[in-house]
């Protein structure tokens, strides 16, 4: 009875200042919204990533080049040791236990189809391509070993570029340009669905030796030297990904010619480096929220023990009334601090529903994905409450420790 | 033994350098049933005096024994149990909350003290029907006259059923006819029920409708005399008052 009189009170008080009260909370609502948008874009953005990885192809490691060497004792200047083809092959000798290979060399051109132009990546690659990334055909085949050997102008295209390119026409047997190269699409591959920040399915792919010597040009060629972006190369089972690795590592060491104290200077990534590496920029992020909700939500709980502050002052009279008719301090401490836990878990509230409609805003959009998940309103909830109980202690106990005749006497 | 005795109560209040003696010295005896007046100059301590005998303040040095008890020993949750269960003020500004209707201002002293919200209801409006405002009970304070207002404050006093009823100034914002209905609801309430009522006023002529007269000033009681024959409620008001 006391407590429903107690909200009752609460509510009417609140009511009775409805600027005051929307302006209070507002600290709370936007700290809230903030905290439970932030959070969604976070988990969706995190859930994007990984299942992009994940969606790359299991068992995978990439290689990359790595950083510029340091400067040598005898000043010559700092060189960048790119990966090759060269290195691609003693890998493809040299590894055991492996699924695939696919060097990568990737570019964007122009792709011309009787009158449509369409720019894209193009990738020049091995038959190796679709079991390392997991892709797989639609229709017509992929192109062969032996179409890489005699520098065969095919092409495969992913299902985008294919719609896009032939929204009418059957794509396979069609003859196009890719830089004013000719080339003939002899396969399409299946969709994989896109999955957030690039489109796996907007591809060309060649063979690699066609790539060479037909469309990269020089860019593609160092100091003699064919040039490849990433070797990706598939584990045939999860067990061996550790012993793969220590496989590349020696042989592109004594491919690149490194004394035994030289630093590696390329890259081997697998699929769990790659989320742990996502997982502490996560984790940074994640305490980089936290860090402006609490601010946020410190500002707002300020607001609230100053506008209970004001309102104590302002209800004197009422308190010391009270008291006369028999309310005991924990009587007057309750009251307040039910009044600043109902501002509160007011702005928690109208904050979730703000933050909720931001984030779905934001994916509705196609800007980003978010994913507004329980465990995160029930944080967002949990914390404005605790606000208002932590900021009306101080308001509520000088409320609550008012002389009951000086209360009285007041005004 | 009397319901309400005090012995040499002082209280003082101190004012950065002075001290103000409030009471300097109040001795007194209040029987249960009696219906007194006490009267005085402005700043002769009466206000203060009624804060101490509803134990919404305590007293400097002396001693007070309420119903046999020692309120100085009393911790704070302890008086403020004595103000819900023994007390009931009428003050001269009503004291309502402006929010709240006639009936959840009477259900105030019901909810302090604990009980339940079906017997609280019951209780309320009994009060209010006492202090003939049955028809009233959903209304706000502003949509009441002064008179109406007070008296709603009576029946919140009185929902309790304390064994005292303290008013300091109950009609000092009541036009005069206003005023005579008010003392009018003490003096029934004294007669009828046995009430004991405590009314402070510096109006001799409210002060005539009492039993007992007891006058201070600076702090000491001057005079305390019984009033064998008090006004009758609605008596006019004599022309000229001394
Ligand atoms: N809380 C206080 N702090 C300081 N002085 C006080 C306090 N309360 C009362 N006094 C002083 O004590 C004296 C008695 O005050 P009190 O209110 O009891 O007088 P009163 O007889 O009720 O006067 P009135 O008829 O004007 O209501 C006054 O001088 C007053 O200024
Ligand atoms: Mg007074």
């Amino acid at each position: 009875m006391l407590l429903t009189q107690n909200i009752l009170t609460a509510l009417r008080s609140l009511m009775a200042n409805k600027l005051r009260s929307a302006l209070t909370i507002l600290g709370i609502v936007i700290g809230v919204a903030a905290v439970v948008a932030l959070m969604a874009i976070g988990n969706g953005a995190t859930s994007d990533i990984t299942s992009q990885i994940q969606s790359a192809g299991t068992n995978l490691l990439s290689i990359q080049s790595g950083r510029m060497q340091r400067p040598q004792a005898g000043g010559a200047p700092p060189s960048f040791s790119p990966l090759t083809l060269k290195d691609y092959q003693a890998l493809q000798a040299g590894l055991s236990d492996v699924a695939g290979i696919a060097p990568v060399y990737a570019t964007n051109a122009t792709v011309v189809f009787q009158a449509d132009s369409y720019s894209v990546s193009v990738t020049g690659t091995s038959e190796d391509y679709l079991k390392v990334f997991s892709y797989e055909l639609d229709k017509g085949r992929f192109f062969t070993a032996s179409d890489r050997q005699s520098v065969k102008q095919v092409a495969v295209l992913g299902a985008t570029t294919a719609g896009e390119l032939f929204p009418n026409a059957e794509p396979v047997g069609q003859s196009i340009k890719i830089n004013d190269v000719r080339f003939t699409v002899i396969g399409v591959l299946k969709a994989k669905g896109s999955s957030g920040f690039s489109d796996p399915d907007d591809i060309v792919l060649i063979p690699l030796e066609t790539g060479y010597l037909k469309l990269f040009g020089a860019n593609a060629i160092r100091n003699g030297q064919k040039t490849l972006n990433t070797i990706a190369v598939s584990a045939a089972s999860p067990d061996v990904v550790d012993s793969i690795k220590t496989q590349i590592n020696f042989i592109l060491r004594r491919q690149h010619k490194l004394s035994a104290e030289a630093e590696n200077d390329f890259r081997v990534q697998s699929q769990s480096d790659m989320l742990e590496t996502l997982s502490t920029v996560t984790t940074t992020l994640t305490t980089f929220l936290g860090a402006i909700a609490a601010i946020s939500l410190l500002v707002g709980g300020i607001g609230i023990m100053n506008i209970t502050l004001v309102s104590v002052s302002e209800r004197t009279r009422e308190i010391g009334l009270r008291k006369a008719v028999g309310a005991r301090k924990d009587h007057i401490l309750i009251q307040f601090l039910i009044e600043t836990m109902t501002l509160s878990l007011l702005g928690g509230l109208l904050g979730i529903g703000l933050g909720v409609g931001i984030a779905q805003t934001v994916s509705a959009l196609g800007l980003i994905n978010s994913l507004v998940t329980a465990s995160s309103i029930l944080l967002a909830f949990t914390f404005s409450l605790a606000i208002g109980l932590f900021f009306g202690l101080y308001p509520a106990w000088r409320a609550a420790n008012l002389h009951p005749m000086e209360a009285l006497r007041s005004e | 033994m009397a319901l309400i005795e005090l012995r040499s109560l002082t209280k003082v209040f101190q004012m950065g350098e002075n001290a103000v003696h409030a009471l300097a010295g109040v001795s007194l005896d209040i029987e249960k049933g009696e219906m007194l007046a006490i009267m005085g100059p402005s700043g002769s301590g009466k206000s203060t005096l009624m804060s101490i005998i509803g134990c919404l303040d305590v007293p400097t040095s002396g001693s007070y024994l309420l119903d046999g008890q020692a309120v100085e020993k009393l911790k704070d949750s302890q008086l403020a149990q004595v103000r819900n269960r023994k007390i009931g003020f009428v003050f001269q500004q009503f004291n309502l909350l402006s929010r709240t209707s006639a009936l959840e201002n009477v259900l105030l002293p019901l909810g302090y003290a604990g009980l339940g919200a079906r017997a609280s209801r019951e209780k309320a409006l009994k009060a209010l029907e006492m202090v003939g405002l049955s028809q009233r009970v959903k209304h706000h304070p502003a949509e009441l006259s002064g008179g109406q207002q007070q008296r709603v404050a009576i029946a919140r006093a009185l929902v309790n059923e304390p064994a005292i009823l303290i008013a300091d100034e109950p009609t000092g914002a009541l036009d005069s006819k206003t005023g005579e209905e008010v003392m009018g609801l003490f003096q029934r309430l004294h007669r009828e029920f046995g009430q004991t009522v405590i009314i402070v006023t510096h109006d001799p002529f409210v002060a005539r409708h009492t039993h007992r007269i007891v006058r201070l000033a600076d702090g000491r009681i001057v005079a305390d005399m019984p009033n064998p024959n008090p006004i009758p409620a609605g008596t006019p008001r004599p022309e000229l008052e001394i």
